[in-house]
């Protein structure tokens, strides 16, 4: 077997675990499992997309930097995208979400998050036709570095800044006020509010770090694969089952639940063939259902 | 003659969303199983039944060619079945788990309907599928009214039946774990046990839909089962009302309407380029007015959902208290 599988999987790996950071964290907080987090993702990719072509129009043509396929342009880019993503989540909840929570039936903010994921993917289907682009249509030169695997300074960068952010995130939720909050809403909502955390800005960080981690995840998969309407729908499927293999709530259960997930994947087009890829999340999550369903780090439902 | 054969047509087709609306409505309207793979079961019953009764084919399992009440009935059967399992493997868990194993489903299907060709005929699908009164053919107005009568004699009796089963001891239970689990576990009834078996018939009432579509259209492939028919059948319950037999049919009749009247009208507005486009924002349209109901009236037209009022006193919202800190 070849061990390419293993970049593959990691790659795609990155992709899912930083999805899943934000399906895992609105579960524990907000308490419903969203299904308009793929489409953030698309959406963060194609406000990259917009915000590129702007700085193209302004500056003319940037020199992309050093190996790589892309230069400064796309890295502002994806900044001022983290944020519009994340302002994006919290418009959405604002209009649709908090309202049907304050109704206190759960499983309707499930419903109402299918219902927007399908508007804000048509959306984007008309706005951009279902056509894929890529951020550049460049091809880089995979370098051998042994035991037969190639990697692309792509691949190696984007690797690096998934580390980065993991390690971000859980920095942000283990050690400052704002994260110990969390995860005090997340473990015991009624004690919370007792000791007076501010839900409403708890909420608020919840969405933004999902909003720009998705952002991030849509434009690796746009810098590595292609930029479509569907990209992040696709991806809903292996981000849950990543957040439920990982345990829901623990960030660091979600990335290593991602990895696994893409590691699979990626060993599975190599011995079954790629149409069947997408099985491979279902058939994990239908594992971790019937063997575990707390996961990997998960703590009992309360 | 024209317009009364394309009624029969739009009414069939109504009807036959109406069997899934109708299967979501015992799964979702009175058990609060929350199901966003539907069209998953509608496949399959619509490829079990085809395999069952197309004649036999080269290069392809099956084709039995069995009769259609055949086909009907094996549709159901596996179909049901598959819903029994995936209850049997998510309904102990949290309901959010159930809605994510029924989205795996419907990528599965898809999958296997698209890749196993020698099983389902892969993107191309299966043709030649026995229509009903194939002989009455060469005149349409007819062959559309003789379906049209089939349907709708096969309609009352499933409404029939739920309707008997919604009101029997059995849809009682299912309401009373709908409305107050802990008391109607505490009078001895298994939860698990009458959620399976509810989620396992609403499957089985989807398989029988995508059966009789299979039969009426006589050609089915994987691009007719993509979750926007999971999205529509869920509009046309949450209009109807979900809880309402009567308002899931009227529903899904009148978001068929809506659908099929939008899409004439940017067929006719919009040039062929542009269609595609069109028919993106009218799937927009339908997304809003699925949340637009959601928030303003959640019961629908003939809704009845008094559902969990004292569970949601007990556990303040996360909502209410977020106004009240910022």
């Amino acid at each position: 077997m070849n061990l390419q599988f293993i970049v593959d999987g990691l790659l795609t790996g990155s992709m899912i675990g930083l999805g899943a950071i934000g399906v895992t964290l609105t579960y524990s907080i907000l308490r419903f499992s969203n299904f308009a987090h793929g489409d953030f993702m698309a959406w963060g990719t194609y406000a990259t997309l917009a915000v590129v072509s702007a700085i193209g129009a302004i500056f003319g043509k940037v020199a992309p930097i050093g190996p790589l396929s892309f230069g400064w342009p796309l890295i502002v880019a994806v900044i001022i995208a983290m944020g519009f993503t994340g302002l994006l989540a919290l418009a959405l909840d604002k209009v649709l979400f908090s309202r049907l929570r304050s109704k206190g039936q759960s499983i309707i903010v499930v419903m109402a998050s299918f219902g927007a994921s399908m508007a804000l993917r048509s959306l984007l289907e008309f706005l951009f036709t279902s056509r894929p682009t890529y951020f550049s249509r460049a091809i880089q030169i995979a370098m051998p570095v042994g035991f037969g695997i190639r990697i692309t300074p792509d691949q190696i960068v984007l690797l690096i800044v998934t580390a980065l952010l993991v390690l971000g995130v859980h920095l942000l939720i283990t050690k400052t006020q704002t994260g110990r909050s969390m995860q005090a809403l997340s473990q015991n909502p009624a004690l919370a509010r007792v000791v007076g955390i501010d839900v409403a800005k708890v909420v608020r960080v919840t969405w933004l770090i999902g909003g720009g981690l998705a952002c991030v995840a849509g434009v690796m998969i746009g810098i590595l694969v292609q930029i479509r309407p569907l990209m992040g729908f696709d991806m809903l499927l292996p981000m849950f089952a990543a957040a439920i293999l990982g345990g829901i709530g623990s960030v660091p259960g979600a990335v290593l639940g991602g990895l696994i997930i893409g590691l699979a994947e990626a060993g599975a087009v190599q011995l079954i063939g790629a149409e069947w890829r997408a099985a491979v999340s279902f058939i994990i999550l239908m594992a971790v259902l019937f063997i575990r369903p707390i996961g990997l780090f998960g703590v009992k439902e309360r | 003659m024209d317009i009364l054969g394309y009624g029969a047509f739009f009414l069939t087709t109504a009807l036959i969303f109406s069997f899934i609306t109708l299967g979501l409505n015992l799964q979702w309207g009175l058990t609060g199983l929350f199901n966003v793979g539907l069209a998953g079961f509608v496949a399959i019953g619509a490829y079990t039944s085809a395999l069952l009764t197309t004649p036999d084919a080269a290069g392809r399992f099956g084709g039995f060619d069995l009769p259609i009440a055949v086909g009907w009935l094996g549709g159901m059967i596996v179909a049901g079945l598959a819903a029994a399992i995936i209850g049997v493997a998510t309904l102990r868990l949290k309901s959010d788990y159930l809605a994510i194993t029924t989205f795996g489903v419907a990528v599965v299907v898809q999958l296997v309907a698209l890749n196993a060709q020698s099983l389902t005929g892969g993107p191309f699908g299966i043709g030649f599928i026995p229509r009903p009164f194939a002989s009455l053919a060469e005149t349409p107005l007819l062959f559309n009214f003789a379906n049209l009568g089939v349907v709708a004699i096969v309609m009352l009796v499933v409404y029939l039946a739920l309707e008997h089963l919604s009101h029997s001891p059995w849809g009682r239970v299912l309401k009373a774990l709908r409305e107050d689990e802990r008391a109607a576990v505490s009078l001895g009834k298994s939860a698990r046990f009458y959620r399976v078996q509810a989620f396992a018939v609403g499957g089985a009432i989807m398989g029988l839909a995508g059966a009789l579509q299979a039969h009426f259209v006589g050609f089915i492939a994987p691009d007719n089962y993509v979750p926007i028919l999971t999205f529509q059948v869920w509009v046309m319950l949450i209009v109807g009302g979900s809880g309402s037999n009567k308002g899931a049919v009227v529903g899904s009749i009148l978001v068929w309407a809506i659908w099929a009247g939008s899409g004439a009208l940017t067929s006719a507005l919009f040039s062929p380029e542009q269609q595609a486009r069109a028919a993106s924002l009218q799937i927009v349209a339908i997304g809003v007015m699925l949340c637009v109901i959601l928030l303003v009236r959640p019961g629908g037209l003939f809704g009845d959902m008094p559902r969990r009022r004292r569970a949601a006193a007990q556990q303040p919202s996360l909502a209410a208290d977020e106004s009240g800190v910022s």
